[in-house]
């Protein structure tokens, strides 16, 4: 929470706006068209984190400190995930869209804002149950490098494990889950082989442009963190992204009924939000 | 608005208050598990309200009359004129956080804001409608002596102590007569 005694929203507002202005002159990374609400605790997060009472001072730091950047676009990048979250989501690739995947001799699968991996492995596991893994490249991308990093170790906290197999066997999955990887320590390392068709790429989504042509984009819960003209900008650059009859994978709360693009696409399975291009 | 243990109750009571044509719009999160099955919720809220309950839509606008609930495992948040959606890491064990709906919805609109606290048996919602009191907006408390668990709104109150109580069943009128003196949005 932001209350401090003195607190004046306008002047809040200010300070957003010059730290965010600040952060892309320096940095090139533009957060300007964020969602407020969910930027502005993450920028108070990192402040507090800093010891800094005020987002100007977040400000100095950030400019003075590139460490203090990269401390802050983890704070702005990752956003917590984890494996086949939504069973029923997978559950509908697999009944709905892995058979229109199929006709096709080659298959490209954009997962975009993948974060630490936790959704790339679901869909490389979920490939590979179909006997689909092996003629699939998956174009992985972030904005944060060190996410990414994380991502191609492959490697999450065993803790986690209990709730992945059951969201694994409420998927659908038709193996057992372990399988899929080693335990040491307190991590499970998952199979590499997973990720022989694995392209990692830093992308960022605000600036960078298309970069190929996909049968499958899925970009699940990473649109809810923009403002609605960002959001109309990105689903703009997924279009240009796709081959002719493309599917696009949202997050289940995320919606296109309103963009000015929704026209482009028909439900295919409307309750997963799992969009077919109409051309 | 937030509830937890016991909330379904306490919700469904508070809004079977509120007459067609209630002229701010509402916004809940309670506490359930991650799993629960869309729509569950918001049947039963439905079943007991003259006003429309949805479950919120990223981005969904935010309407006079309209109440919209935090899906299960999402925090729902308010922007000016609309609703967003996060999967940050739960607070306090929750997503949704009533503390994220509360500070947010006081960081959009300042003093037009009511916030409501209810049963529940943890701490969460204390922080939040402390924000919306700080903002100047309308605090809130179900009565912990009616509340089916009194922990929730006994620490709303310890965070602020001049936070309006009301027994649950006086918290719906309070909400319309705060609706029909001001454009206010009531959380």
């Amino acid at each position: 929470m932001t209350s401090d005694g003195g607190h004046d929203e306008a002047r809040e507002r200010i300070e957003i706006d010059l730290l965010l202005e600040a952060i892309q002159r320096r940095y090139g990374y533009d957060f300007r068209g964020y969602a407020l609400a969910s930027l502005r605790r993450r920028l108070w997060h990192r402040a507090y984190g800093e010891g800094l009472q005020t987002l100007s001072g977040l400000q100095e730091r950030v400019l003075h400190d590139p460490t203090c950047m990269d401390r802050l676009l983890r704070d702005l990048s990752i956003n917590v995930t984890e494996m086949f979250r939504d069973p029923s989501f997978y559950r509908a690739l697999r009944e709905r869209v892995f058979p229109l995947l199929r006709t096709h001799p080659f298959i490209r699968v954009w997962n975009a804002g993948c974060s630490t991996g936790e959704e790339i492995y679901s869909l490389a596991i979920a490939l590979r149950e179909e006997g689909l893994l092996d003629r699939t490249r998956i174009y992985a991308t972030d904005i944060d490098d060190a996410a990414l990093e994380r991502a191609r170790a492959g490697s999450f906290a065993l803790d986690r494990m209990q709730r992945y197999t059951e969201n694994y066997q409420r998927a659908g999955g038709s193996d057992a889950f372990s399988t899929y990887y080693t335990a040491t320590g307190d991590s499970a390392r998952f199979d590499p082989a997973l990720a022989t068709g694995i392209v990692f790429a830093q992308h960022n989504l605000v600036t960078d442009g298309s970069f190929n042509e996909f049968q499958l984009i899925v970009c699940r819960n990473v649109l809810i963190y923009f403002g609605p003209k960002l959001q109309e900008e990105v689903l703009g650059l997924f279009g240009e992204s796709m081959t002719r009859f493309g599917i696009l994978a949202l997050g289940r709360k995320e919606s296109i009924r309103h963009s000015r693009h929704g026209d482009e696409y028909e439900p295919l399975v409307e309750a997963e939000k799992i969009f077919r291009r109409r051309s | 608005m937030g509830a937890s243990w016991g909330g379904l109750r306490a919700v469904e009571t508070v809004l079977g208050a509120l007459p067609a044509g209630f002229g701010a719009p509402v916004v809940i999160a309670q506490h359930r598990r991650h799993d629960t099955p869309d729509g569950v919720l918001v049947r039963m809220l439905g079943e007991r309200c003259a006003l429309p309950v949805c479950e919120a839509e990223d981005k969904q606008s935010l309407d006079p009359g309209v109440v919209l609930v935090a899906p299960a495992d999402y925090h729902l948040l308010v922007e000016p004129g609309m609703v967003a959606l996060s999967v940050d890491a739960p607070l306090n064990y929750s997503r949704p956080s009533i503390d994220i709906l509360l500070g947010s919805a006081a960081d959009a609109y300042g003093e037009r804001v009511a916030g409501v606290v209810l049963t529940g048996a943890n701490a969460d919602g204390a922080l939040g409608l402390a924000h919306i009191a700080g903002r100047g907006g309308t605090a809130i408390v179900q009565d912990p002596e009616t509340a089916e668990r009194r922990e929730m709104p006994a620490a709303a109150l310890f965070a602020t102590p001049d936070a309006r109580v009301l027994a649950l069943e006086q918290i719906g009128p309070a909400l319309a007569a705060l609706a029909g003196t001001r454009a206010g949005s009531a959380t």
